[in-house]
């Protein structure tokens, strides 16, 4: 069984309905115990990342989150990507979830249009379980403003539009974030989303 | 880097596919759900739904359409009509909308950009516009479908969505709307060099050339166009393959 966190934030069905078409059994909750008792987590998330830090500690559910990460494979998604680093600053400086290093930042080139919007192209620099048999194109949907910024050796896939984005961070061991949304990037995405349904124990 | 994408839009109104010739003439054909799957299937790099519906019967038979589109299709998805709060916005989201489009709405009270921007983040709000010739370099915004005049310089209006964090425009030419004559270059040009948000082309495709044209002459991201694919005069893979050979960067 899947955790998909339900804090308020966007578009969390589309993940929801991703997870039935592939057959992954998965539940929507915001109770911190179905998300101890799930296999597997997915952290999602449209919007703004200090509304979604607040939603989340309203919910009660941050230390949950950043326990139960250490414990059973853990796939942040676009927003929810970039809140498994330690600070953002979307509007105001504000603390994330701390379980990758790094941070995240305001994409500033005014040679790009921003937001970073469209299908872009994965690059692997790390190869990990998410990144085997990707294919020849691998297009994945982007839809974000925000960068993420770490040591390369937590990127696992990037996409090159204001400088290297990293797309795919891993930490190693169970955290996973994926900055675009496998679930509305056609079957490159779906394929994705099916191999994290695998990596579970 | 990133590619252009081709949209294909739905206009619904109570459940079915519409589309209207320069918003008149308006002819009743095909089930959303399906015509989604289709071009998803086609290779459609995003799909757009607008509910033209007046009724509040309509608006929920619409959203369940959403819902059940968004089970099937695994594609982004903007969803416009009939926008007015930020729980309009909340609803529209939660029904599987990736994005939502304001247009007459935005114009009317512009906070709602700002607002929803605050709440759901610039990236999932797009504004449509409807805009009209009137001089030399000279537009205007329409609304309630380009019924409505609203006397409002594009230029100015581009300028102040994107400050009050709109994430995306579609911008639709009135002129060019239904005539198949192509994009409307020159006004999709003057747009695009006021903003550094990302704009959709809409209105006038009607031959596989003016898909490559828009890409070629303006800094447009995406083409939208709606009859040209529903009355399958082309497909979305053949413009996609035509846009390739011509070394525009696409999916």
């Amino acid at each position: 069984m899947i955790a998909i966190v339900d804090y308020g934030a966007g578009n969390i069905f589309s993940v929801k309905n991703a997870l039935d078409y592939l057959g992954l059994k998965s539940i929507l909750t915001s109770d911190a115990e179905e998300i101890r008792n799930s296999d597997e987590i997915i952290l999602p998330g449209v919007g703004a990342f200090p509304e979604a830090m607040k939603m989340l500690a309203s919910s009660g559910l941050i230390d949950t989150i950043k326990t139960e990460a250490h414990k059973k494979p853990f796939l942040g998604i676009c927003l929810g990507m970039q809140l498994l680093f330690e600070k953002g600053y979307e509007f105001e400086e504000c603390s994330g979830l701390g379980l990758i290093p790094g941070s995240v930042k305001k994409m500033d080139n005014s040679k790009l249009i921003i937001p970073h919007m469209g299908w872009n192209k994965l690059e692997v620099l790390n190869e990990c379980e998410l990144t085997k048999e990707l294919g020849q194109n691998p297009y994945v949907y982007f839809v974000h403003s925000y960068k993420a910024e770490c040591d390369d050796s937590f990127i696992a896939a990037y996409c090159e539009y204001d400088g290297k984005i990293p797309s795919l961070v891993y930490d190693g061991k169970y955290v996973y974030g994926a900055q675009f949304h496998p679930e509305k990037s056609g079957n490159t995405g779906l394929g994705i989303l099916r191999k994290f349904g695998g990596l579970v124990k | 880097m990133l590619a252009k994408r081709i949209i294909p839009c739905l206009d619904v109104r109570n459940g079915k596919v519409v589309k209207g010739v320069n918003f008149e003439g308006i002819k009743d054909v095909g089930n959303p759900v399906e015509c989604a799957e289709e071009y998803n299937r086609q290779g459609a790099d995003e799909i757009v739904f607008y509910d033209i519906t007046a009724s509040f019967e309509g608006r929920g038979v619409f959203l369940d359409v959403v819902r059940e589109t968004a089970k099937k299709v695994f594609v982004p998805l903007t969803v416009g009509g009939g926008i007015k709060t930020v729980d309009d916005i909340r609803e529209t989201l939660r029904a599987g909308a990736d994005k939502v489009s304001v247009n007459s709405q935005a114009v009317k009270n512009p906070q709602l950009i700002k607002d929803g921007a605050d709440v759901f983040g610039s990236q999932c709000i797009c504004v449509g516009i409807d805009a009209k010739k009137i001089a030399d370099k000279k537009w205007t915004v329409y609304i309630n479908g380009g019924r409505i005049d609203m006397k409002l310089d594009l230029i100015d209006w581009v300028k102040k969505i994107e400050a009050l964090g709109a994430g995306e425009i579609c911008l639709n030419s009135i002129d060019a709307d239904g005539t198949k004559e192509g994009f409307d270059i020159e006004m999709l040009d003057a747009v695009c060099n006021a903003c550094s948000i990302p704009v959709i082309a809409s209105g006038g495709a009607g031959k596989i050339n003016d898909f490559a044209e828009v890409f070629e002459k303006t800094g447009a991201t995406a083409a939208l166009a709606a009859s040209l694919f529903h009355f399958h005069e082309l497909t979305v893979g053949q413009v996609k393959d035509y846009c390739r050979n011509a070394g525009i960067i696409i999916r």
